[in-house]
């Protein structure tokens, strides 16, 4: 079925998308896909929308974890950095105090781990979705534009299960979707 | 859908306003030609800022001696202006991690402008301590970097070098979690953009967002997680600014009351900072539908509250000054009350715990230009706090022949002055060219509000 897509279409498809007036529409119709079986589904939103993630089935992010390592990976660089600095490589007294304790560390111990951990949090972030990416089919549809401001554009990707881009432009459709567009991946776009 | 069932409360966003006004309102600002006003407070804060840098450049070819600092008056406006202007920036941290964790949702039209408070403040004052080492250039050796000086690390058990860690983090974390914040919106005005210039600036800055909902999932997260973690990080960083005092052996420093006396003066000046400009950008910008009574109704709480507390934190140092039976400590409290900086002390007072006390009152509570003049008044009690804690408690040393006095000089008037016109050039600059409020979130909350 793939195989008699990518021949038929002489570019790569990146789906159809549609757009939609409200989150409420917009969740009826992505419960209503994917109850005629449509798996790959996205949704161009201005703001996230609550109960979307649940919607589409998607699962919870594992930026996490990431922070979790990232933290104790700070934590125990701070550990090891204040002890081999003060009790190794440059041991002075200072006012009679320990070179190394666990206590005096603890300020720069926390702020290691939390900066460590916010960069993981970011850098994950963008990581996991591929950002920065500056150019993308969704770009190309001609309602785009209301997606950052008021409107929810709602994607049938082609990487699906038996994706046929009539069938799938004809039930968005019938779920009320306007603006039903067919978006490739590359267009010789007039600048 | 508008209509469903209005919870009793007062709404967050007045007028009715659909998603598709909040876009048009906030970034119109942004969008729009420069307004003359804008123009000529640009050129005001701008002068000041470049007196600011003349007085840095008279600093560096000249020496430190052109402060008033002396011995044993050490730190004086310096240390003051840094910790004022840190304690500045807390609020906005408060505003945009600590109250999102508790889900008050009326934050969502100050965070963004809150925010910008913070980096800006956090900016100005770091100038003071890295001026202050005296030698600037040589600054990189506060850091665990291997310098000229093949060997020497930093003294790790010193408060100072906890500061470094603190305020460079503080920093850090800020901006990482104002720039997420501002990825979305800047997505908005990319797709909203007529000039070639912006598509391209807000383009590259926006980094290609494009709202999918699997973008979402893990914006979401990572705001969370940032969130989490500045809570903590914003509690840290003014306890640590008080461990440069507490840690040290100085009657009037050496009090275990610091950390949570230090945090919610922070927090305290920093929300009336955030009020004192936020009622001048709702009322030039006419953001009143979306900066409601109720928004500034509820920072003027928080002042109040805070203010209690720093209040209490003034009794207990008094109270344990007397009953730790120090003489060295009762004289510190007195000499700070009764002498020769007494006037700065009453200010100080005066300021913080007696005017915030008409924050009873709903009326001067809901009253724009009693609370612009209040917010004025406890930014400047808040700065006389630092300077009363930091010169009163320097000025007497343990033996009488090592007395001094601190007077200002010229510079470093100009210095403070100027430092004020490199805060408020940056948030010139920040209402001029980015959304000061998030639109995203506002969006989201309006959203949210419709079907509880």
């Amino acid at each position: 079925m793939k195989q008699v897509q990518a021949d038929a279409a002489p570019r790569k498809l990146y789906g159809v998308a549609a757009e939609f007036e409200t989150p409420a529409d917009l969740l009826a119709a992505i419960r209503a896909l994917r109850q005629r079986g449509y798996a790959r589904l996205d949704a161009l939103t201005p703001f996230p929308v609550h109960g979307l993630n649940e919607a589409l089935g998607l699962r919870r992010s594992p930026l996490g974890w990431a922070a979790l390592a990232a933290g104790l990976a700070g934590a125990s660089g701070a550990l090891l950095l204040q002890w081999w600095t003060g009790a190794v490589a440059y041991p002075v007294v200072v006012g009679g105090k320990p070179y190394f304790a666990v206590e005096p560390s603890v300020p720069v111990t926390f702020e290691l781990a939390v900066l460590l951990a916010s960069f993981a949090a970011v850098l994950g972030m963008l990581a996991l979705n591929g950002l920065p990416r500056f150019y993308h089919a969704a770009f190309h549809h001609t309602r785009y534009q209301r997606a950052s401001d008021d409107a929810f554009l709602l994607v049938v990707e082609s990487d699906g299960p038996g994706f046929d881009a009539a069938r799938a432009a004809e039930a968005l459709r019938t779920l009320g979707g306007q603006h039903v567009e067919i978006l490739e991946e590359e267009c010789d776009r007039p600048s | 859908m508008a209509t469903v069932s209005q919870p009793a409360e007062t709404p967050l966003v007045l007028g009715g306003l659909t998603p598709a006004e909040v876009t048009r309102r906030v970034a119109g600002i942004v969008e729009q030609k420069t307004p003359r006003a804008w123009w000529a407070a640009f050129a005001f804060t701008g002068s000041l800022t470049l007196v600011l840098f003349a007085m840095l450049g008279y600093l560096v070819t000249t020496g430190i001696g052109v402060w008033g600092n002396n011995s044993p008056v050490g730190w004086a406006f310096d240390i003051t202006n840094f910790v004022f202007w840190i304690g500045i920036g807390h609020a906005g941290t408060l505003i945009s991690a600590i109250l999102y964790l508790f889900r008050q949702r009326w934050r969502t039209s100050i965070n963004r402008f809150a925010e910008a408070m913070t980096i800006f403040a956090v900016t100005c004052a770091a100038i003071f301590p890295l001026f202050h080492v005296g030698r600037p250039w040589r600054a990189y050796w506060l850091f665990p970097v291997p310098n000229e000086w093949s060997g020497m690390w930093p003294n790790f058990r010193s408060p100072l070098v906890w500061d470094v860690f603190a305020v460079s983090t503080y920093f850090t974390v800020s901006l990482l979690f104002w720039y997420l914040g501002l990825v979305p919106d800047l997505a908005t005005l990319r797709d909203r953009a007529r000039t070639r210039a912006r598509q391209i600036i807000y383009g590259i800055l926006s980094l290609g967002w494009r709202g999918s909902a699997r973008h979402w999932n893990h914006y979401e997260m990572a705001y969370l997680l940032l969130a989490g973690l500045s809570t903590p990080l914003v509690l840290s960083v003014h306890s640590i600014v008080s461990f440069d005092f507490a840690v040290s052996l100085l009657p009037g420093w050496h009090a275990t009351i610091f950390p949570p006396y230090f945090v919610a003066g922070a927090i305290f000046s920093g929300f009336a900072m955030v009020v004192t400009l936020m009622v001048i950008a709702r009322w030039f910008f006419g953001l009143h539908h979306l900066v409601t009574m109720k928004h500034l109704e509820n920072m003027n709480k928080v002042m109040l509250a805070t203010g209690l507390i720093v209040g209490y934190a003034y009794a207990v140092e008094f109270f344990i000054a007397w009953y730790s039976g120090n003489p060295f400590e009762r004289f510190a409290f007195l000499n700070r009350a009764l002498g020769p900086y007494a006037w700065a002390y009453w200010i100080m007072v005066a300021c913080n715990v007696l005017v915030p006390q008409l924050f009873w009152f709903r009326r001067i509570r809901t009253s724009v230009p009693a609370m612009f003049v209040i917010s004025l008044l406890v930014n400047v009690g808040m700065w006389f706090e630092r300077f009363v804690i930091i010169v009163t408690s320097l000025h007497r040393d343990f033996l009488p022949a090592a007395w001094g006095m601190f007077r200002p000089t010229w510079v470093d008037l100009l210095t403070l002055a100027g430092s004020f016109g490199l805060f408020l050039t940056l948030f010139l600059l920040f209402v001029r060219f980015l959304p000061m409020i998030s639109m995203s979130e506002v969006k989201a909350m309006m959203a949210a509000e419709e079907t509880p």
